[in-house]
């Protein structure tokens, strides 16, 4: 009991401090805190599948292609509202993850994460070879644009509404057949799990997530979707997040979120290193660095920590 | 290692069939001849760094993201060298001595510590030195174009109507050497020996007195070796240096690795200069496919293995027990 008071706690403090943020910073800063709520909803999406279900993906940056070009698309041809567009986003990916995710329950390990990085390069080219309805190179200009403090509250609402969403779907019957397949599949198997059924869900699940965090991401670029955007590195990105996360622990997801999403920025304004170039240097060696250092990454650090405090 | 390729006579016949198939065409048509000779020069690139991976792969089963930008990193390094005033020869070997040594300290100082931890941290830890060799070459050289002179000059070979720049036959040559001198490494020395039973039975090769540490570490130290020499091959064959100089070979020999089963020594090699020589070959005669394609097409080729045969061309099939 005391333990679910604590975590309700820091969820509202989380929330208070979410809420009252943009009237205290500037508005460069709130739109690098709209980047933190964007990247935490593509890592908890990652989350999910990679914590959760042991799945690892180098690829979500594909779906959050799929969902930037998703918004992009109908609100240059239609003048969708742009939440709705969202939602198509979401439905969009879930479907396309499920779809992934079929062919992926024959892999497992390294050769998954192969095949997951092919996803990430081959994605960004489709734009390429249809580019009447895609934009090519150039890519495409959504119709309407948003303002930063818009956009903040649309990623972090997204946020906590998939967070909740996240939380009712891992708590339950659900939950436990991805933890069961991550610790064992053939354990899983044999105690009635439907593999096929759970993995690809993680899947669809993980992907729609990601699809949310692309359409926020396009609108973050001005309502631009751009194949040079979407590229590896992204993907990459949000492995990183999500390793620096740790699992399931909303501070974790925070930290991972901040980590991806202000690291560049922050770094950059560092004198000396402080070039676009260096950036890579400060985030490279800090992944490294927290690998080594932080085994079950953020949320590993606070158990460690707790268990300290408690003896 | 080669063994393997005896006991599998469909692979044999399928690989007797492709080289006939290329011999064929070659007769026929003179532009078929020169992509057939560029495509193998190419794949034997690709087979390299794709021999890289897997040398890495055996060692410590890890599959390392960053072993194309350790590559490019060591070419700017041969750069480097001969604007200081070495001749090619002399940074060739040179370079080669240094990708050993940084290959052997990134295992010990970076791979060491996550290795047995999971498939996922050690994939992290590669993606990050991903990005920060990146980081660190544009930084120290810029992301202009560098030009190094061609290792073979600008001679050019006619063989019937078939006209053959010298650089390609010595990719080949180098290529084909170098992956020689490391199969007899494994196959006739004690090094080679002790670096193959640290592989396959860590534990019991410690107990007969083998350190697999530094048989894993010289492991990675070969690797890296194999991929320097692929890096100062690709230079000349796209003709400038720059910081993606390895990214699209990087998914090449990934498709090469898979294909060749990603255990597998010379399925690696095999992969590649199928790989090269059919995309060469592609994107030329199938008029949908442009050359921005090839890296999708490298990457259907990597799922198509994985769904249909994962354990690739000369790979044996994994067997689990519960």
């Amino acid at each position: 009991m005391r333990r679910r008071l604590s975590t309700l706690a820091s969820l509202l403090a989380v929330a208070g401090v979410l809420a009252a943020l943009p009237f205290i910073i500037s508005d460069y800063n709130v739109s690098l805190a709209a980047q933190v709520g964007v990247f935490f909803v593509a890592i908890l999406g990652l989350n999910i599948l990679t914590g959760y279900s042991g799945q690892i993906s180098i690829g979500h940056g594909a779906f959050m292609a799929i969902g930037g070009y998703t918004t992009a698309v109908m609100s240059r041809d239609h003048h969708t509202n742009l939440v709705v567009t969202m939602l198509m986003a979401f439905a969009i990916c879930f479907v396309i993850g499920l779809i992934v995710g079929l062919p992926a329950l024959r892999l497992s390990g390294v050769y998954l994460a192969l095949a997951t990085f092919a996803l990430a390069v081959s994605v960004p080219q489709l734009p390429l070879k249809w580019s009447k309805f895609l934009g090519g190179s150039g890519g495409v200009q959504s119709a309407q644009t948003v303002s930063h403090l818009w956009l903040y509250g649309a990623a972090w609402t997204a946020s906590s509404i998939l967070f909740a969403l996240a939380w009712l779907i891992l708590r339950g019957r659900v939950g436990r057949a991805f933890r069961a397949i991550r610790d064992s599949e053939i354990a899983a198997v044999a105690s009635g799990i439907e593999l096929p059924v759970y993995k690809t869900l993680a899947f669809g699940i993980s992907a729609a997530y990601a699809g949310v965090a692309g359409s926020l991401f396009v609108l973050a670029t001005n309502g631009f979707a751009q194949p040079s955007e979407f590229g590896v590195f992204l993907s990459l990105q949000l492995l990183v997040g999500a390793a620096v996360a740790g699992l399931g622990s909303l501070w974790g997801i925070l930290a991972g979120a901040a980590f991806v999403g202000l690291l560049p920025s922050v770094s950059s304004s560092v004198p000396v290193i402080g070039s676009a170039h260096g950036r890579d240097v400060v985030f490279g060696a800090a992944v490294v660095l927290v690998m080594l250092l932080l085994p079950d990454g953020f949320a590993g650090l606070l158990a460690r920590l707790r268990r300290l405090a408690r003896a | 290692m080669t063994v393997e390729t005896f006991r599998v006579p469909p692979v044999s016949l399928l690989l007797v069939a492709g080289a006939a198939g290329l011999l064929v065409g070659s007769l026929r048509s003179s532009v078929f001849a020169e992509l057939t000779v560029q495509g193998l020069a190419l794949g034997a690139v690709y087979g390299s760094l794709a021999l890289a991976l897997v040398l890495v792969y055996r060692a410590t089963r890890v599959v390392n993201f960053a072993q194309g930008e350790l590559a490019m990193a060591t070419t700017y390094v041969a750069w480097q060298l001969i604007q200081w005033g070495l001749s090619y020869w002399e940074t060739f070997f040179a370079t080669l001595a240094i990708a050993f040594v940084l290959g052997v300290v990134l295992e010990v100082v970076l791979v060491r510590p996550v290795q047995h931890r999971s498939v996922i941290a050690a994939v992290i830890v590669t993606v990050g030195l991903f990005i920060l060799i990146d980081g660190v070459v544009n930084w120290i050289w810029g992301a202009g174009l560098k030009f190094m002179p061609s290792p073979f000059g600008t001679k050019v070979y006619h063989v019937g109507g078939v006209s053959i720049a010298r650089l390609y036959p010595g990719m080949l040559g180098v290529v084909l050497v170098s992956v020689l001198l490391v199969w007899a490494l494994f196959r006739f020395t004690k090094l080679g020996l002790g670096m193959r039973a640290a592989a396959f039975r860590p534990a019991e090769s410690a107990l007969v007195g083998v350190r697999v540490d530094w048989m894993l570490a010289i492991g990675w130290g070969l690797a890296a070796m194999l991929g320097a020499i692929a890096g100062l091959m690709t230079e000349p064959s796209q003709f400038v240096l720059q910081p993606t100089l390895m990214q699209p070979i990087l998914v090449y020999a990934f498709a090469a690795a898979v294909l060749g089963g990603l255990e597998s020594p010379a399925g690696a090699v095999v992969g590649g200069l199928a790989i090269g020589v059919s995309l060469t070959l592609v994107v030329q005669y199938v008029h949908p496919i442009t050359s921005d394609l090839q890296t999708p097409v490298a990457f259907a080729v990597l799922v198509g293995v994985l769904l249909l045969k994962p354990s690739g061309l000369f790979g044996r099939p994994e067997v689990r027990r519960v």
